[in-house]
């Protein structure tokens, strides 16, 4: 993308969200440096999407706080888990992409030739070339992710959080989307993805915030994802008490 | 020429089924696109839900004055829009779904209209309200319908990018700063006031089926959220039309006539239909190569 963002950091002070009480993510502090390429990883049930979607602003913590550092809410781009989205809705492929435009074009401001090209640019980058036209009901899980990613980089936002983002891709569309990853870490974006395959986030992502509802690791990939490290993370997770006391701790830092 | 004296003659001999005409054609062009969208927002039945809760506002408003257009209007509008903003509010601030919030809300407005209307009027009056009498429609009423689809349309127009955006992927629109929950509510009003220019013509129950049967029929044939609008709109006006004339010379009630009208279009389209028809499915064309 054409202009050079200013890269903002994301920093966690003690934030716990809960779902009726009992925490998802639970007393997490830290700091996601400005330009890093961070993996969220850890068990089902881990609280890794709630945890991105308290760093997107989705939902607020029910303590701490998140801060964003240099960030308005715009400068933000936010991929769920697909279940969220209907494919069957009557749409082409180059409106959803051109939704990445909203905040040069706003809710009334006309499409103009040079945004629409950058849409085609942005289809022709994630290998969608000459889908345009198609409905995004005809397109596969993998072309629909595509054109997600694309519908992204049109969105050309300093702070990027990936939801799972290649569940049920193939792996071409996998490496294909990992090289836009690695575009936005070479534009000094910080981007920050949930995932679940080790392998994947050790070749792939510098970094890794080792989540089971509480920090068991954050720091360089290679010294958080070790044998003692996942075995802590597998059996915290599991640890859900239905008579759980109210939490005392105060703060801890991961 | 018996064809066309049975179409064009029952509006040039009768001032009342001009009117008729007039109000199905504007009801039709408001109420379609509303529906359209509806059905996009798998809202489908909160039509349905919302024109119950117009009750005991339009009831409220009888009891108080009679048979005064504006004032049983301005109660049902009042009416609906209470039962959004608080199926709305309750979906958004619990963990229930909106479906279940709008059944709870829709079922006691409907109970509470009831028990107005029976305990003061006669069951005449709420075959009224429920039914409608498009044939009685007044000047007031048509100036009504006229200035609720003219008003849809211009809104329609102006939010048409967020609502569909956010109607696509609420979570996007939420992401970027566009601001989901206004656009729900200004389509929540439109919803209602579609459905209150339609009761005084067609009556609680039927003024729904201008809605949504034409868009759900759409969906056969078209594939583009402005493609459905015409498509709906089209079939809404016809059904309009062939309603009113099917009422006339059978002596049909005129409300169900039309709806039956939508019901007829919307089975065609289900069979013939080419997006997804039971004729595709069926009796399908070979496939293609690639």
């Amino acid at each position: 993308m054409a202009s050079e963002p200013v890269a903002p950091s994301v920093e966690l002070q003690n934030v716990t969200v809960c779902y009726r009480r009992h925490p998802a993510v639970h007393h997490l502090s830290g700091h996601f440096r400005s330009g890093s390429l961070t993996a969220v990883i850890g068990p089902n049930g881990a609280g890794k999407s709630t945890l991105l979607k308290g760093l997107a602003g989705v939902i607020r913590p029910n303590e701490g706080r998140v801060i964003w550092q240099g960030l308005r809410t715009r400068d933000v781009a936010y991929l769920p888990q697909q279940v969220e989205i209907d494919r069957s809705f009557p749409l082409s492929v180059s409106d959803v992409v051109s939704m990445g435009h909203w905040r040069r074009v706003g809710l009334f401001r006309a499409l103009r030739t040079d945004l629409r090209s950058r849409v085609a640019e942005a289809l022709a980058a994630v290998g969608l070339d000459g889908f345009a036209r198609r409905a995004v009901g005809t397109l596969s899980a993998g072309q629909f992710q595509r054109a997600l990613f694309a519908r992204m980089l049109l969105q050309d936002a300093p702070l990027i959080l990936l939801d799972e983002p290649f569940n049920a891709i193939d792996a071409r569309t996998t490496a294909d989307l990992l090289a836009v990853v690695r575009r936005w870490h070479g534009e000094r974006r910080t981007v920050i993805a949930v995932l679940h395959d080790v392998a994947q986030v050790r070749e792939h992502f510098p970094e890794t915030l080792l989540l089971a509802r509480e920090g068991i690791a954050w720091g360089r990939t290679g010294d958080v994802l070790t044998g003692e490290n996942l075995l802590r993370a597998r059996s915290m997770a599991e640890a859900w008490d239905e008579r759980a006391a109210p939490c005392e701790t105060p703060g801890r830092v991961a | 020429m018996a064809g066309l004296e049975w179409v064009w003659g029952p509006f040039v001999e009768f001032g009342f089924m001009r009117r008729a005409l007039v109000a199905c054609m504007a009801i039709a062009l408001g109420a379609a696109p509303v529906g359209v969208l509806l059905v996009l927002r798998r809202m489908s039945l909160v039509g349905d839900a919302m024109s119950h809760a117009i009750l005991p506002g339009a009831a409220a408003g009888f009891l108080l004055t009679g048979f005064s257009l504006m004032v049983m209007s301005l109660g049902g509008f009042l009416a609906g829009l209470a039962v959004a903003l608080l199926a709305g509010l309750v979906t958004r601030f619990t963990d229930q779904r909106e479906d279940a919030s709008f059944a709870a809300f829709y079922l006691i407005a409907l109970a509470a209209g009831v028990l107005l209307i029976s305990s003061r009027g006669s069951s005449m009056d709420l075959m009224h309200v429920l039914f409608g009498s498009i044939l009685a429609v007044d000047d007031a009423s048509l100036l009504l319908v006229a200035s609720v689809t003219t008003t849809t349309l211009l809104v329609l127009a102006v939010i048409y990018r967020p609502l569909v955006a956010e109607c696509f992927d609420p979570g996007f629109v939420r992401a970027v700063g566009g601001g989901g929950l206004t656009w729900h509510l200004l389509f929540m009003v439109l919803v209602v006031m579609n459905l209150v220019s339609g009761f005084h013509a067609l009556g609680t129950l039927m003024s729904v089926g201008l809605m949504m049967v034409p868009a759900v029929a759409a969906r056969y044939w078209a594939g583009q959220v402005w493609s459905l609008m015409a498509v709906a709109m089209l079939i809404g006006m016809l059904s309009g039309i062939i309603g009113l004339l099917v009422s006339y010379h059978g002596d049909y009630a005129t409300g169900p006539a039309i709806i039956l009208t939508a019901g007829a279009f919307y089975i065609v389209s289900v069979l013939f239909g080419p997006r997804g028809g039971l004729q595709q499915r069926f009796f399908p064309r070979s496939h293609l190569e690639a």
